[in-house]
């Protein structure tokens, strides 16, 4: 039986049952232990699982996410919250030159079991600095591994496989969706777990793609459902998931099936998830297309403060019936 | 000698080298001599084009390898920076495997995917081998906190060079090491200049670098790195420090080294004189400095450490021919050691695409 729960629950509960599972796991970041989470995500955990599993660290991302590296290559598997995204660029080495290269740079004598986890979204209206969204940047490092779940329940069964997984996993969120609810399996009926490079579809269709990850997921389920309403065209709307692993089976069959594809990434269109799967595409349908693959990414410019416009800025269900109402 | 008058500064009658043995010594010894001997090969072979890209020599920094691993136990972690061969040959890593590396074959430590920088031996607590200036710093950090975790009575060695102490990542780590109680020991390895900058251009200091430390309510020490009993004595109060309770420490070992930077650091006999390079080689070079107090303590001759030496040119010869031999990585090696999933060809790295080569 499914119970509802929001985003924001189902990540803790997958949090709580891999604490509870392995002796190893350890969640560290700023404010996560006593202030519950700067976004509520480990909420009581603190309480439950005492100061040696749940750690608050100063504001030192660097220093702290460098320190999980370290641990996780003697057997500590440490989940390592950013309390956004965004920060991660004082951290870089870290997250690059030292997590995704050591296993290589030692001819496979090491391995990096962690997780980093937290909100990567614009919308907020926190200004630029606050809204990168870069999936397709850690993506690029082969070494690495990036999801981005849309729903509860996946954010619940994605957390799970990242902890469980030998690699290290870079886990984005987002702060607009932890409030959302959806059904999640109850425990009770087993253990809830979602791999890594599984795509969902998640509205069936047969007149175009809309292929998308994380919260562009629901803009694309809403404008689906309005294509649908008022102008009779049937879309199907693909969950990535996950971004490396990828899903590419789960494309290609996509495409084949309606034949007509549309891009939905809110990073920006130069060098992006979306552009990528483009390139897939390219590479893997291309008898099967018969339209060019279209894109709605989050307009080229650094991410707008204004309330008034910011939404503007990025995928949108209006923007994304705009684009096919075109390519129909 | 020194026995006649030990004054407080004779580090030689210390508990730490009172308990050492005569064989033990010379064993210490001969892995200092074995470094040498090996990075001169190394260097010999890299000018004759068979090494590619960086070659940082340890050459004159013998005494702090040796001396500081020499006290590790079986739970004491070691993990450097890119001038990594003096601590992957004082750890017990095999001549043959390091040239090998530097070589880029397969029989190279890091199967040839490495190179000098990045050299490893989990197996035998060795950690690496980092190319990024003060980037392993966390990672050793990290290190401790993870022996903290699993509960085990041992340290982290930590090592960065003198340029390493205006990184951030330093600091952040120095932070941490002291607010969460973590078991590290931070070893400055002070040879004067970041690459070609001395101290006096680089860095902002009062006393010495290591007083940074108490900012951090951290103790901290200095030790004259061509002294392998000084080296050993402090560096083994530091350790226990760690160990027992739980406390970190910056050290800052005074060294130098004999070569620039890197071997393609050109300008080397420009910022320093021909008299500081050969004033340290006649009056502090480690080696020469341990060859003399072993010789007057009566536990070595210079016949022996002339043997002692002939062995490890030999050694040093022998690991250049089986580099040499050794086949080179194939392309499909190119993408192995990239996950370990895939290299453990479990259920998860049989879902979805991991590489993308089309």
């Amino acid at each position: 039986m499914s119970r509802t729960l929001t985003y924001r629950e189902a990540l803790r509960e997958g949090l709580d049952e891999e604490l509870a599972r392995d002796p190893n796991v350890v969640i560290m970041g700023e404010e996560v232990a006593q202030y519950n989470g700067a976004y509520k995500v480990t909420e009581g955990l603190w309480k439950k699982w005492g100061d040696k599993r749940i750690v608050d660290t100063p504001i030192s991302e660097a220093g702290f996410i460098g320190m999980g590296i370290g641990a996780s290559m003697l057997g500590v598997r440490p989940v390592m919250e950013l309390m956004f995204w965004s920060f991660h660029s004082v951290a870089f080495d870290q997250l690059v030159s030292n997590a995704a290269c050591v296993r290589y740079m030692s001819g496979g004598l090491c391995n990096c079991p962690i997780v980093v986890r937290g909100p990567a979204n614009g919308g907020t209206g926190v200004g630029a600095t606050h809204s990168h969204i870069p999936e397709g940047l850690f993506a690029a490092f082969p070494g690495l591994k990036v999801c981005a779940p849309a729903t509860p329940a996946d954010a619940k069964g994605l957390i799970k496989a990242a902890i469980r997984d030998n690699d290290p996993v870079y886990f984005m969120e987002n702060t607009l969706l932890y409030g959302n609810s959806g059904e999640v399996p109850d425990p009770a009926e087993g253990d809830f777990v979602i791999p890594l490079g599984v795509a969902d579809l998640k509205r069936e269709g047969t007149d175009i793609s809309l292929i998308a990850h994380g919260r562009s997921v629901i803009h694309a389920l809403a404008a689906a459902e309005t294509l649908q309403n008022e102008h009779g065209i049937n879309a199907e709307v693909l969950d990535l998931r996950s971004i490396r692993p990828l899903d590419v089976d789960a494309i290609i069959k996509t495409v084949r099936k309606t034949n007509r594809v549309l891009l939905i990434d809110e990073s920006k269109p130069f060098g992006g998830v979306a552009a990528m799967i483009s390139t897939i595409i390219m590479e893997n349908a291309f008898d099967y297309l018969d339209a060019p693959v279209q894109r709605v990414c989050s307009i080229d410019a650094p991410a707008i403060y204004s309330p008034h416009i910011e939404a503007e800025q990025l995928p949108n269900p209006r923007r994304i019936i705009e684009k096919v109402l075109a390519m129909a | 000698m020194t026995s006649a008058n030990p004054s407080p500064l004779d580090f030689a009658s210390s508990p730490i080298n009172q308990a050492l043995t005569p064989g033990r010594k010379i064993e210490l010894f001969t892995q200092m001599v074995r470094i040498r001997r090996f990075e001169q090969a190394g260097l010999k072979y890299y000018q004759a084009g068979k090494i590619g890209g960086f070659l940082h020599l340890y050459i004159g920094q013998e005494a702090v390898a040796v001396g500081t691993i020499s006290l590790g136990g079986p739970d004491d972690h070691f993990i450097t920076a890119y001038r990594d061969h003096g601590h992957a040959l004082a750890v017990g890593m095999s001549m043959n495997e390091c040239m090998a590396e530097m070589f880029g074959k397969q029989t190279g430590c890091s199967k040839g995917k490495g190179g000098s920088m990045h050299f490893f031996a989990p197996d035998k607590n060795f950690w690496g081998g980092h190319g990024i200036v003060a980037g392993q710093t966390p990672l050793g950090l990290g290190l401790a906190y993870g022996l903290k975790y699993l509960g085990k009575e041992g340290c982290c060695l930590c090592y960065l060079g003198d340029g390493a102490v205006n990184q951030g990542a330093f600091h952040e780590s120095l932070n941490l090491a002291a607010l969460f109680d973590i078991p590290v020991v931070f070893v400055i390895e002070n040879n004067g200049y970041s690459m070609g900058t001395s101290q006096e251009r680089s860095s902002a200091y009062g006393g010495c670098l290591a007083q940074r430390g108490e900012a951090y309510g951290m103790e901290w020490d200095v030790i004259d790195g061509s002294d392998i009993y000084e080296v050993r004595a402090k560096t083994h109060i530091a350790m226990e420090r760690a160990r027992r309770e739980f406390k970190p420490t910056l050290l800052e070992i005074d060294t130098y080294r004999y070569y620039g930077h890197s071997i393609a650091d050109a300008n080397h006999k420009k910022y320093r004189t021909p008299e500081e390079i050969e004033n340290y080689k006649q009056n502090h070079d480690p080696i020469n400095v341990f060859r003399r107090k072993l010789v007057g303590e009566g536990i070595l001759t210079e016949e022996e450490a002339a043997a002692i030496n002939k062995s490890a040119q030999e050694e040093a010869a022998a690991s250049v021919k089986f580099a040499d031999e050794s086949p080179a990585p194939t392309i499909a090696d190119i993408s192995t050691d990239v996950y370990w999933e895939s290299d453990n060809q479990t259920a998860a790295s049989k879902i979805g695409r991991h590489f993308f080569d089309s």
